[in-house]
């Protein structure tokens, strides 16, 4: 069976097919289903020792909280971590994508993973999606060099800081760097600071929220502190809590057999091409 | 030549919700106090009821630069009513003059969604759910707002109303006593609490009775 176009192999990156039958479906009024972003602040620091990361726990979807307790500091290579604002399934699929990459590179020499590695390998990814892969990351760790600190934007650029915030609590929890911090912090100095500053974006950013994960890395190892603090619980639980007895109400019950009698028919016409 | 669109919108939504449900003899109104714009906070410490007479209260959440204008135009209307009837308003007239008032402004609406409660004139609670422009229906619960799509269907699982097709007519109140229906109450606050963002701060909790009006408040998530 002779094709009339001959088929082309798939490009690489996203497909714009559907754009222009998105747009006019938008204009009737059919719009996209929201996806699942991560609202949050995450910061992180350099201290002494080597480099806190911290974030908070809330993913939203709009307006509601689709998941109370999520982990958004990423596991990247024994001595790297990365933690990522934005689209959530973006933040992770690059996350796994860098760190498989890492492990792969690490077998090929030998060697120790460097922060700088992860971070090209991010933002070369990152750049050639022209900012379609929706994800804030603040990269963390210490390799041989010593210890950094770098976040990456969508559109693949960088910056290297002492300090750094990212998603939409950003601006609650840098206010609170820019007043505290300063350079050669101890650990418990700089794991209060960075509680704090998470603690800002969790009460004063509607997009952050729940509970505060930490994670120090330092020339010795890392700690991961999942939900290192915890400072809203539940406000109220009833005394006497509820039961739902009431099930779906049967209003009707009306039982149509099918067929009155089946047959079984000779013959292989049924399942023609 | 595609039309020009405007780029400035005159409203704005300041998030919250409210709650409203009517006993035998009582009626209870809540709302939170978290008053916020986009992702930000204005303010945790925002009442969002307002007494509009001796036996009833309207809480309205949406857009609060409307709802005080609102407020405003209610609270006039009935010190005329004072002045001419020498009496305060029933809650039926009130929720009438409140569905008249919204359907007044039908092609530039008050972004206001409401919920009224209070006692009849037997002094039964009664409750009326309102929407921007001033369809209105009195029932036995009701909540309007960010969290109601969280809220409703809680409400409605444990205080089922009857069908309104059923005949005799059957009375929407709950047979729940006042102090389980402020329990429902801050349960269900605090539920929304943990899934809507803009509900949250404080909890304020005003309970209509014979003997007049109770107020109390309940700290809610801040985050």
């Amino acid at each position: 069976m002779s094709k009339s176009v001959m088929e082309m192999p798939p490009k690489g990156g996203f497909s714009f097919d559907l754009c222009k039958r998105n747009e006019m479906l938008s204009k009737k009024g059919v719009n996209p289903p929201s996806f699942r972003k991560t609202g949050t602040t995450i910061v992180g620091l350099i201290f002494q020792d080597g480099v806190i990361l911290g974030a908070d726990t809330r993913a939203t979807e709009g307006p509601i909280v689709c998941d109370k307790n999520c982990e958004k500091i990423h596991y990247m290579a024994p001595n790297i971590y990365c933690c990522g604002a934005g689209t959530a399934a973006d933040t992770e699929a690059v996350t796994d994508m860098v760190s498989s990459q890492l492990q792969l590179h690490r077998y090929h020499t030998g060697r120790e993973s460097r922060v700088v590695t992860a971070l090209t390998l991010l933002k070369r990814h990152l750049f050639n999606y022209q900012g379609y892969v929706s994800a804030a990351l603040v990269l963390g760790g210490v390799d041989v060099t010593g210890p950094h600190l770098h976040t990456i934007y969508p559109h693949g650029s960088t910056d290297t800081l002492p300090f750094a915030t990212m998603g939409s609590g950003s601006l609650a929890a840098m206010a609170v760097f820019e007043s505290k911090y300063r350079e050669g912090l101890t650990r418990d100095e700089g794991i209060a600071l960075v509680s704090e500053a998470i603690c800002s974006g969790i009460f004063n950013d509607l997009g952050s929220g729940s509970n505060v994960d930490i994670c120090v890395i330092t020339k010795a190892g890392k700690e991961y502190l999942r939900n290192h603090l915890q400072p809203n619980p539940r406000t109220y639980t009833s005394s006497k809590g509820y039961s739902f007895p009431k099930k779906t109400e049967v209003l009707l019950t009306k039982i149509t057999p099918l067929k009155e009698k089946v047959e079984i028919t000779e013959g292989g016409d049924a399942m023609e091409e | 030549m595609t039309k020009q669109q405007a780029n400035w919108s005159p409203y704005d939504n300041n998030g919250g919700s409210c709650v409203a449900i009517a006993g035998a003899d009582y009626c209870v109104v809540a709302a939170d106090t978290r008053m916020s714009t986009g992702y930000n906070i204005l303010t945790r410490d925002y009442s969002k009821l307002c007494k509009l007479a001796d036996k009833c209260v309207m809480a309205s959440s949406g857009f609060q630069a409307d709802v005080k204008a609102l407020q405003k135009h209610l609270a006039a209307r009935h010190l005329i009513y004072q002045h001419q009837h020498n009496k305060q308003m029933s809650c039926p007239a009130m929720a009438q003059l409140l569905s008249n008032t919204l359907y007044y402004k039908r092609f530039f609406p008050y972004y206001s969604f409401n919920v009224l409660g209070g006692l009849d004139n037997e002094g039964k609670g009664c409750v009326f759910t309102y929407d921007a422009v001033g369809s209105y229906e009195k029932v036995g619960y009701s909540s309007q707002g960010s969290g109601s799509t969280l809220i409703m269907p809680f409400l409605d699982n444990q205080l089922k109303s009857p069908s309104p097709l059923l005949l005799p007519a059957q009375d929407a109140v709950t047979p729940l006593v006042e102090a389980e229906a402020v329990d429902l109450v801050k349960t269900v606050f605090a539920s929304a609490s943990e899934r809507d963002i803009y509900t949250g701060d404080k909890l304020e909790i005003v309970v209509i009775n014979a003997d007049g009006i109770h107020r109390e408040y309940m700290d809610l998530r801040k985050d």
